[in-house]
């Protein structure tokens, strides 16, 4: 094994990339149950946004529309979440799960054409001067616009769920929805929103995957990191910068399982891939043996369904 | 303007015809999606619904495909009534292949009639037991179950491509990742004459008969729907939720490894990577759209499995692309779940004021 072939500074673009779909997902999906509802389709949200936005960079060449076109198709999908489970009151988990296996069905539907195919769009930031400096020139000023993007977004959403009205709000509906409710408060128009939200991050994340980190089209290639999207917000306990933190160690982990394949470990590949699973699975527990904690950080009302008689 | 008023009670009525209504809904919006991919519908559906119907072979099918899928609902139908979400009975159902797979290699030239119950208890043992990990997990560190349990389905086909690739290879098989034909002894053996129909078929029938009586006229059943239905209640009457969550996921991990079980030593009949191809998801499905109930997940099944046959069918007849079915089968749900509200709301037109 030969270590000198690795780069740390490669090592270390290479997981912000890897971690940027997670960030936006994860970051979705907090508001989402920050707002008293559990989306389990981000799996699927996150594929139908991968093939979204996959086939408008095939056609256009454009970042920007790629994103659009992921996040409007994650949000479309949300909208379908939304009304079944707020307005014909389904239940939560299992139209979740449904969520999962339809998107999952459209994207390969949608992506046939488009089976194996790769991309070229560099939408890198290259500002002469500061992309120069070695080492951290490349690291912090020569990624994508969307890698700013996911950062900014933690800060906004961390700004609204703690400094804004709206996020109050929207916390005071996770948290008791027959309150909210009795104060006046619109809980069912909230949940909408923070879903479609949740909708639009996913896609994004899943399109960033496909038109950067893996510019190319495998059916069913966001591999469970919808899921692992699910375990980071554990993870997070319900907090943006934990999330950021979440989504970068399990950026980590890939990265590091990937370059061990690449070095010929003399370990299965199989089972170097099985670390980020591992890993979630492992993350999970540790967070949620301390039972009472785990209480007091979870929306209270995650998962209720809420139908207002009057 | 129409509203939804919350029934007193839920309706039976509705409660079993709102299935119905969810394939019918489905078949319309299907005649939409094969207009959309330019096949014609009618001609699209017939082959899907009617086609299988009236050919020898494809009835036959019906079991080969419906076995799986009802004993894997079964045991899923059991911890979904009482709010336990094993979602990954497809890695159970893997690691249930392999094991019983792992058995039938191991007496590769050994001839008996105790190899196929022994590769059955193993495949059993190992579905359990993959589905212990979540149980255990939730039990011991209140870890979230429905993520655990799907983490690991990527970790079971991942440890059967290893294993296929290693230590199970075929020696004589020019380094391809499968495991040797399994020997007559350790393949199951046929119920109708001239087709792939196997004895699961029964197993599962079995299974029904099983979770009918265990549901209906056994405390354990009681206890799962008091679970599902009045959780504090449970805990006040005495009831243990640790032994009910090992007991549900191990039922579940245990029927999906036997299915897996079947599904080596009957159609496929070797170990290979692509062995695993979502009977444990589309499960899922089968257990809502059969209302959890045992005789509904019998009728639920048989539905599904044709639009499997159905699927494979029109693929080859007619160019319709594999992930259609993928997508009916979602659509399917959806509508189970959307029209569900009229079980337990009724919708009242509500007068301007």
């Amino acid at each position: 094994m030969d270590l000198s072939a690795l780069n740390p500074a490669d090592l270390a673009f290479s997981l912000i990339v890897a971690a940027t779909p997670l960030l936006f997902a994860a970051l979705g999906e907090l508001v989402v149950e920050k707002s008293g509802v559990l989306n389990l389709g981000v799996e699927g949200m996150m594929i139908l946004g991968a093939i979204g936005g996959f086939a408008t960079a095939h056609g256009s060449g454009s970042l920007a529309l790629a994103a659009l076109a992921g996040a409007g198709a994650g949000a479309l999908l949300a909208a379908l979440f939304a009304l079944m489970t707020q307005y014909l009151m389904s239940n939560q988990v299992a139209t979740g799960l449904a969520l999962t296996l339809f998107g999952l069905g459209v994207a390969s539907l949608v992506g046939q054409g488009y089976a194996g195919q790769t991309l070229q769009v560099s939408a890198r930031l290259d500002i002469p001067g500061l992309t120069d400096i070695p080492v951290i020139g490349r690291l912090l000023f020569g990624h994508d616009p969307l890698v700013y993007l996911s950062l900014v977004a933690t800060a906004l959403v961390w700004w609204f769920l703690n400094r804004s009205r709206a996020g109050l709000i929207l916390r005071a509906v996770g948290e008791n929805h027959e309150a909210a409710h009795a104060i006046g408060y619109p809980v069912r128009l909230v949940r909408v929103s923070a879903i479609l939200f949740g909708g639009a991050m996913a896609g994004l994340g899943g399109a960033y995957l496909a038109v950067v980190q893996t510019p190319l089209w495998v059916e069913g290639m966001t591999a469970g990191r919808g899921w692992i999207a699910l375990a980071i917000v554990v993870f997070a306990a319900w907090r943006p910068w934990r999330a950021l933190l979440g989504a970068y160690v399990f950026g980590g982990v890939t990265i590091v399982q990937l370059n061990l394949q690449a070095l010929g470990v003399a370990i299965e590949s199989q089972y170097l891939s099985m670390a980020p699973y591992l890993v979630t699975i492992l993350v999970l527990v540790v967070i949620s043996a301390d039972r009472a904690r785990a209480r007091l950080d979870a929306p209270a009302c995650l998962g209720k369904p809420f139908y207002a008689s009057s | 303007m129409l509203e939804l008023v919350a029934r007193k009670e839920a309706s039976r009525f509705m409660l079993w015809l709102t299935p119905a209504l969810a394939v019918v809904l489905t078949m319309l919006s299907g005649l939409a999606l094969f207009a959309l991919l330019g096949k014609d519908p009618f001609e699209a559906v017939r082959v899907i619904f009617v086609e299988p119907l009236l050919d020898p072979f494809s009835r036959t099918e019906l079991l080969v495909k419906g076995a799986p899928l009802v004993l894997i609902a079964i045991g899923l139908s059991f911890g979904f009534r009482a709010g336990i979400w094993n979602i990954g009975a497809e890695g159970q159902f893997t690691i249930g292949a392999l094991t019983a797979g792992a058995v039938a290699l191991a007496f590769w030239n050994v001839e008996g009639i105790w190899l196929l119950p022994l590769m059955a208890l193993a495949g059993a043992a190992g579905g359990a037991a993959w589905a212990m990990i979540p149980a255990w997990l939730r039990i011991r560190f209140n870890a979230n179950e429905i993520l655990v349990s799907l983490m690991l389905v990527y970790v079971a086909e991942l440890l059967l491509s290893a294993m296929v690739g290693g230590p199970l290879r075929d020696p004589d098989g020019f380094n391809f990742p499968e495991s040797r034909m399994f020997h007559d002894s350790a393949t199951l053996p046929i119920i109708i004459e001239g087709s792939r129909a196997h004895v699961g078929a029964l197993a599962a029938l079995g299974a029904v008969v099983i979770a009918y009586v265990l549901l209906h006229r056994h405390l354990f059943g009681f206890e799962v729907r008091l679970f599902g239905q009045a959780p504090r209640a449970a805990r006040f009457a005495g009831f243990r939720e640790a032994r009910l969550v090992a007991a549900c996921l191990g039922l579940s991990g245990a029927l999906a490894g036997l299915a897996g079980m079947f599904e080596a030593s009957g159609p496929v009949g070797q170990l290979v990577p692509a062995l695993p191809s979502g009977y444990g998801f589309t499960a899922i499905i089968v257990a809502f759209l059969g209302r959890l109930h045992p005789v509904g997940i019998l009728l639920a099944g048989a539905v599904m499995a044709l639009t499997y046959i159905g699927g494979e069918t029109a693929q080859m007849a007619m160019n319709l692309p594999a992930a259609a079915i993928n997508v009916f089968q979602g659509m399917l749900l959806f509508f189970l779940l959307g029209i569900d509200v009229l079980v337990n709301y009724r919708i009242r037109l509500r007068r301007a004021l």
